[in-house]
């Protein structure tokens, strides 16, 4: 018996091994491709250039991580009141009933493949923008609000999830003192999980700058520096995207390069949301 | 057998490998994209029996022998809500590098114009830059779209934006439009007077093995290139001969 246990055992560490080394693998991968190419180019060139012309020799990304900032920036808008609002109700305020119908339809929201939130903006919101605000409509505006809905599951399911993990006390004893419902949730709840909250949050914000596929079909791609949100525009995400087909030689390794930016952005997001949540067990 | 090259070829050639299969039960042809220039390596490195190109071999590249299978325009298309039909060169060299930005300069209403592209690496993107713009650059304000289908889409969307697909792509919810009055049609095609044309090619590395052969001879006869004509492309053949 104790033998069939120490081989499943070893079994299991050598399968949570083969992941981590995949995710090394990606990892070398990305850099061994990429690294030459920012060294060629110039770190500073590559980050901080207007011009994205590859078969001119033009690898200059910093209308991407603009345009990357300004889409996170407005979906962020967006989904943290929103989430925020939701996750209330969904706490605090919903009778049984409906919450029996909203959570199922809340996780759905992340069921649904990024596809599909494309296509729908591209169809339906794209041409109320163009028509009501001007612009081609495929625009920062309009990825923005799609990608404010795709993360509102992630913000809701983890900031649900820490309101959930208060003591009761602190809701029952901010009752006793007198305080309205809507006070202890505002002064006392909300505060309280504000670490979980957070985290939720820059996990949402992952979530909206590593989209591609929506983005690719709601943002137009155009690879210029964007001066309004109703300007079309190309995130670091859909860059790859829309040019890996067919890159070959500096242009592919342009895009590995881009990978490599990408990649460093989402671990700083990644690593704080980890210290955030952990400072939440602690304390 | 293995061909591989443009993906804008990869459809049509598909489709010519399927009837072939039909009709040679024996017979397995993989077909493959990865671009032009991956379709000139691979018949240089025999990786593919069969390469495909959609633009003409560069002079460094003439130690391939090409076979033209088919030929394809590149329509310049507008919302069917624009006024403007038609467009001298020069003016959509300016439209393109942003020279132009409203529709009045050219005749139009006073609307912005909605530049869509192809983006950097696709062959249509190519061949338009080769035909139309020459030296100049597309504006990086050009809304970039990663196939012809998408292109269509954005375009038949708004009534502001101007778009190039493949002339066999043209549906009804676009126009394509006449350039310095040459409509975009098979027969101004064939007479040389639309000259946004590029050819389809077939590449091998010297003599094509037997199976290759016999593919490209059916490629090449009137059953196989009415599919293409029906599909779009320009056939190789004159008309008479495809009846």
């Amino acid at each position: 018996m104790d033998i069939k246990e120490k081989l499943i055992e070893k079994a299991l560490l050598v399968i949570a091994l083969s992941s981590i080394t995949i995710l090394a693998l990606i990892t070398f991968f990305i850099f061994e491709e990429g690294l030459p190419l920012i060294w060629k180019v110039g770190p500073r060139a590559f980050i901080l250039g207007n011009r994205w012309v590859p078969s001119q020799g033009s690898f200059g990304i910093f209308p991407m991580i603009v345009s990357s900032f300004w889409v996170t920036l407005g979906a962020l808008l967006l989904g943290i009141p929103l989430g925020l609002a939701c996750t209330i109700f969904l706490c605090e305020l919903t009778p049984r009933s409906v919450g029996l119908f909203l959570r199922p339809a809340i996780h759905l929201l992340a069921a649904i493949p990024s596809v599909i939130y494309g296509f729908w903006g591209l169809v339906v919101f794209v041409p109320l923008v163009r028509n009501y605000l001007g612009g081609p409509g495929l625009s920062i505006l309009s990825g923005s609000v799609i990608l404010g809905f795709m993360i509102l599951p992630t913000i809701i399911s983890i900031s649900e999830d820490s309101i959930k993990a208060l003591p009761r006390t602190y809701k029952e004893g901010a009752l006793a003192l007198g305080a309205t419902h809507w006070q202890t949730i505002w002064r006392v709840m909300i505060p309280a999980a504000r670490s979980g909250i957070v985290a939720s949050i820059i996990l949402g914000m992952g979530r909206a700058l590593g989209e591609t596929m929506a983005m690719i079909m709601i943002l137009g791609n155009a690879v210029q520096m964007p001066s309004s949100f109703l300007d079309s525009a190309r995130t670091l995400t859909t860059n790859i995207g829309i040019e890996m087909g067919y890159a070959s030689g500096d242009h592919r390794q342009a895009l590995f390069a881009t990978g490599i930016v990408l990649f460093v952005i989402i671990m700083i997001l990644n690593s704080a949301a980890i210290v955030l949540s952990r400072r939440r067990a602690g304390g | 057998m293995t061909v591989a090259g443009s993906t804008s070829v990869e459809p049509f050639a598909e489709l010519l490998a399927e009837e072939y299969m039909r009709l040679h039960p024996g017979a397995y042809i993989y077909v493959q994209g990865g671009g032009s220039t991956a379709g000139v390596e691979a018949a240089r490195s025999h990786a593919a029996n069969i390469g495909m190109s959609s633009r003409s071999l560069l002079p460094s590249e003439k130690d391939l022998s090409a076979v033209m299978i088919a030929r394809d325009a590149i329509a310049l298309i507008v919302h069917p809500g624009n006024p403007i039909r038609n467009l001298s060169l020069v003016h959509v060299r300016d439209v393109f590098s942003g020279k132009i930005k409203r529709w009045k300069e050219v005749g139009g209403p006073d609307h912005p114009i909605v530049l869509v592209t192809r983006e950097e690496g696709s062959g249509t993107r190519e061949a338009f830059q080769k035909f139309v713009m020459g030296k100049e650059e597309i504006s990086l304000a050009a809304l970039v779209q990663d196939s012809n289908g998408a292109i269509r889409q954005v375009v038949s969307g708004d009534p502001n934006s101007i778009g190039y697909i493949s002339l066999g792509l043209v549906n009804e919810k676009v126009i394509a439009m006449e350039i310095s009055g040459v409509e975009a049609s098979v027969s101004n095609i064939e007479n040389g007077s639309y000259t946004l044309v590029r050819p389809f090619l077939f590449l091998f590395d010297g003599e094509p093995s037997l199976d290759a052969k016999a593919f490209v001879d059916f490629v090449l006869s009137p059953p196989a290139q009415k599919i293409l004509s029906k599909e779009g492309l320009v056939s190789i053949l004159p008309r008479a001969a495809q009846k």
